[in-house]
């Protein structure tokens, strides 16, 4: 007989509140479904009352690990729709910065990965070299997390040429260590045994539910915007899209460390190549009407940025799709048939992150409202406070 | 100081709430944890429920889906515990102010359920893994002087 388990919303196993309803007979794994909608805040529509300077900062907090993804996809987005040229210079800043934070974001779910299958020692080795990425953005940024790099036409601050020399002994350690991890995690036997040939993804399956970022590659798609569709300063580097074949968990976590190798290459590329004098910024002045898209990828796939804009000094419409978005429908084809204990491991292998995902929810068995309905209402409270019937962009536009 | 801040001040067990934040409050609390900043110095050990816990980090602006299931958190807690709101988020919402579907902060829900209930504020966004610890050190020296 069938039973369904309730995974959440609040559990220890993962950061973020999300829903999963594991059908399961006996041990087996028979379906299973996923309900979010806990870290919806409304960003799209905020992000339509600020400026096109002032977006970066918000989408920035879209999702704190990715926090360089999303504002360069916007940005991207919004050069796309404005013709907006961009100077050498800044498309090294950020493309370095991309690659730092992909090592980042790798290597916490290296961590968390070990932590979700029980196996601590893991979780502790990978924050603690994970450390050292986050002391060089320090170092390059100002920051740990929200580098605050990103803004359309180019880049808000410039990194120093001491300060890139500087990295180069913490990215020397950092490949070491990064290179121990992989080899240490793939001698494993205890790793191995978990997760060799679990929730296997067959290619035909990863790209009949398009599939993207790492979780592809390791079924044997080489989908990687870097490559497809070179932004930033990729085509001049050196560096190779990993894949692997097997399409299960170990080939994954295979993929994601190969990846943060390959990223510490080019980061040193980068600190080679790097034009120490030009501008770092283009400094356009407005964004005409029309739109632009901005394809970025993110450490856990391609990031997608739509910007409509009206000739004004905001978007008119900003949409978002996050990578794991189209990730969780290849739970249905990785959990089927596996056991209730190896689900864990393979739910957290798409490396899910929710606060991304979010983008629209319905609150129907919550309160009976509609979102729209929410949004609205709130416009027009605040009309009725400030005793207007137009927003006051509107009145201006209207004189 | 009477005995039940006594306790909690010794061994802060924490168990950590996500209303809705960006995961970067939530790594950093994490990172707390990771041989760097080790909380385990002080006693602070992540928990996997909230009848275990003494102190609940709460990040996140409070969004709608959410709300009901922290209450039924707070309820289900341990008294007498304390709610830190870690972020600029969970302290005042911070950029999402005028979100329609934030309807924070976390002291708003907290006073709204029981007064009594103490809040530490620990802004920043997202803050430091220090000055996630020294805002949780300052709390537990200042039961000191409270009675829960
Ligand atoms: S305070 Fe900042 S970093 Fe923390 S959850 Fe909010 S937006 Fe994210």
């Amino acid at each position: 007989m069938a039973t369904t388990i309730p995974i959440g919303p609040y559990h220890p196993l993962q950061e973020e509140p999300e829903h999963y309803l594991l059908t399961v007979e006996e041990e087996e794994v028979i379906d299973v479904d996923v309900q979010i909608g806990y870290n919806h805040r409304g960003i799209e529509k905020l992000s339509e009352k600020k400026t096109f300077n002032q977006v970066p900062f918000l989408v920035e907090r879209v999702c704190g690990i990715c926090s360089h993804s999303h504002p360069y996809a916007y940005c991207l987005a919004v050069e796309d729709c404005g013709d907006i040229e961009v100077p050498e210079r800044a498309k090294y800043i950020r493309t370095l910065i991309g690659e730092l934070e992909r090592i980042h974001s790798h290597l916490l779910w290296a961590g968390l990965a070990g932590h979700f299958i029980g196996y601590d020692t893991v979780f502790m080795w990978a924050w603690k070299y994970r450390e050292d990425v986050l002391d060089l953005l320090e170092l390059l940024t100002g920051n740990r997390n929200a580098y605050a790099m990103m803004k359309p036409g180019g880049v808000q601050r410039e990194i120093k040429r001491e300060d890139l020399e500087g990295a180069r002994p913490k990215l020397e350690t950092l490949r070491e260590k990064s290179e121990m991890l992989y080899n240490a995690i793939l001698d494993d036997p205890v790793l191995k045994a978990r997760l060799e040939g679990v929730g296997v993804l067959p290619r035909e399956d990863a790209r009949a539910f398009g599939a993207l970022g790492p979780t592809s590659r390791a079924s044997g798609l080489p989908a990687d915007v870097r490559a497809d569709f070179p932004y930033g300063v990729y085509d001049e580097l050196d560096w190779k899209v990993i894949t692997r074949e097997d399409g299960d968990t170990l080939a994954r976590v295979e993929v994601r460390l190969l990846e943060t190798l390959e990223s510490i290459k080019m980061t040193e590329q980068i600190i080679d190549e790097i034009p120490d004098e030009g501008s770092i910024d283009s400094e356009p002045e407005n964004v005409p009407a029309g739109e632009g898209i901005g394809n970025y990828e993110a450490p856990r796939g391609e990031c997608f940025h739509y910007v409509q804009s009206d000739g004004s000094n905001r978007p008119v419409r900003h949409k978002i799709r996050a990578p794991t978005f189209m990730n969780f429908p290849t739970y249905k084809s990785t959990c089927k048939g596996e056991t209730v204990a190896d689900a864990t491991i393979i739910l957290a292998s798409v490396d899910p992150c929710y606060s991304c995902t979010e983008r629209a929810i319905s609150l129907k068995n919550n309160e009976d409202v509609d979102l729209l309905e929410l949004s609205q209402q709130k416009t027009a409270d605040l009309k009725q406070e400030y005793g207007v019937d137009k927003s006051p962009l509107e009145e201006v536009l209207d004189e | 100081m009477n005995w039940k801040s006594w306790g909690i001040s010794k061994s802060p067990w924490l168990y950590h709430v996500n209303t809705g934040s960006c995961n970067n409050c939530d790594i950093e609390i994490v990172d707390c944890l990771t041989p760097k900043f080790d909380v385990e110095r002080f006693g602070g050990k992540l928990v996997g429920s909230p009848r275990h816990a003494d102190v609940l980090m709460v990040t996140g602006p409070m969004t709608r889906k959410s709300k009901p299931r922290f209450e039924r958190i707070l309820e289900a807690s341990a008294k007498p515990f304390i709610v830190a709101a870690v972020g600029t988020c969970a302290c005042s919402k911070g950029m999402f102010h005028d979100a329609y579907n934030c309807i924070g902060p976390v002291r708003k829900v907290t006073e709204a359920l029981d007064e009594e209930i103490m809040v530490l504020n620990i802004p920043g966004c997202p803050p430091r893994p220090e000055a996630i610890i020294d805002g949780l050190v300052t709390g537990l020296n200042q039961l000191k002087e409270v009675k829960l």
